[in-house]
């Protein structure tokens, strides 16, 4: 058996002894579902969590201010929207012969997310009318969004780490995104007042420090 | 000389058969892909002496990164990702720990070799060259016991078991090869 091998004229040792103990620890391993099928299974948990919720919603209150605001409904799809697809985007990350641009798949919809909340800022200045929300009720949404996404990050950082992410920090803050923007979905559940300037700044600083948390924690546990 | 990398569809078909438990396609395919991640270290620019810690990062990652191989998906794009990276690893690191080392020159050139002058090694070479081919010359049994009692420095018992022969036919034939070698290098009266 010959101990060197040949490539652009350099030879190369052959790391025999590590080559054998990889080869003996071998054991049969199934491939892991499409990461389609995977973020499906993690959006499942997320509507189960959601069913779980609405028991406790007044789900015509929130009906009606979806339909009596287009804005609202549109933050709202952007959030359920941002979160399926950075979830997407994470598990597609976490696999080694993906692009990076998959990275990019949700950022059409936080524009629409962040966009549609905007929107609703600005009609909350605009019309005198809007019942919006006072600085200090924000302090329920941020623990909600806090709160709901602390669960949700565990389990798609769990699910990401059966992977094997080449840029662990850059799916853990996609796996943080996706967290943040389902909570922040579920959140309309309770939120029976339209955006204030405060409001959006809290979800936003909900979601960041969500992001960043993931992107330092679960980068660690997915290095 | 070795076997030329296979391709594509063989290296998919390994790792196939890997995933499915196969230790010696795996083994394979780890051989096969040694040259590979070399080719790709050196492409991102890992120099030589790195070259050996690209690969071994590359192999523990591939492992550990098995289950995410798609067999219905090509073989080498998944492992040139995983290379890519691992060399802009190594890369990272060495250029994190040359950062934190601190280079004196002035230390470096007076630092004194602990090992023998060069000289006095290449003497002690040909010393050691010269004095195998008179061992060399010897009969088979004297050189016999000079090779068993003498460099491998084995006890008569275990020689005798070894060899077959009598302690005592040893004992003379070490004796007659001492006096021998004294004699051709000139180190000694003849006995």
């Amino acid at each position: 058996m010959s101990d060197t091998h040949m490539s652009a004229g350099f030879p190369e040792r052959l790391p025999e002894r590590l080559i054998d103990r990889l080869s003996l620890d071998l054991r049969p391993m199934p491939p892991l579902p499409r990461p389609g099928r995977r973020a499906a299974l993690w959006l499942t948990a997320v509507c189960l969590i959601g069913l779980m919720l609405a028991t406790f919603a007044d789900l015509g209150r929130m009906w009606a201010r979806l339909t009596a605001t287009p804005d609202m409904a549109m933050a709202a799809v952007g959030a359920a929207a941002t979160a399926a697809l950075a979830a997407l985007a994470a598990f597609m990350s976490s696999l080694p012969d993906r692009s990076k641009w998959w990275a990019a798949l949700p950022l059409p919809t936080l524009a629409l997310w962040i966009g549609a909340s905007g929107a609703g800022c600005l009609r909350g200045f605009a019309l005198p009318r809007t019942i919006v929300e006072a600085p200090d009720g924000s302090m329920p949404c941020l623990v909600f969004i806090l709160g709901v996404s602390v669960p949700l990050s565990v389990l798609l950082v769990l699910m990401l780490r059966r992977a094997c992410p080449l840029s662990p920090g850059l799916t853990a803050a996609l796996a943080g995104l996706a967290s943040a923007a389902a909570a922040a979905t579920l959140l309309n559940l309770f939120h029976p007042l339209d955006a204030a300037a405060t409001d959006l700044a809290v979800h936003a600083l909900a979601v960041a420090v969500v992001v960043l948390l993931n992107r330092v924690l679960g980068g660690r546990l997915l290095g | 000389m070795t076997d030329p990398v296979p391709d594509e569809q063989v290296l998919s078909d390994r790792m196939g058969a890997a995933l499915g438990g196969d230790a010696l396609a795996y083994r394979t395919l780890l051989r096969d892909c040694v040259p590979l991640i070399a080719g790709i270290a050196r492409s991102q620019g890992v120099g030589r002496d790195l070259v050996d810690d690209a690969i071994q990062e590359t192999l523990l990652t591939l492992h550990r990164a098995r289950a995410t191989y798609d067999p219905a998906r090509p073989f080498l794009p998944w492992l040139r990702a995983i290379a890519r990276h691992r060399a802009v690893d190594v890369l990272r690191r060495h250029g994190r720990a040359q950062a934190r080392e601190v280079h004196d020159q002035a230390a470096y050139e007076v630092q004194q070799d602990p090992g023998l002058p060069a000289s006095e090694q290449i003497a002690r070479r040909q010393e050691h060259q010269a004095l195998r081919g008179l061992i060399d010359e010897l009969p088979a049994g004297q050189r016999q016991a000079v090779e068993h009692l003498g460099l491998a420095e084995r006890s008569l018992e275990e020689t005798a078991r070894l060899t077959g022969r009598s302690k005592g036919a040893l004992k003379v034939n070490f004796h007659r090869a001492l006096a021998a070698l004294r004699r051709r290098s000139g180190s000694g009266p003849d006995v």
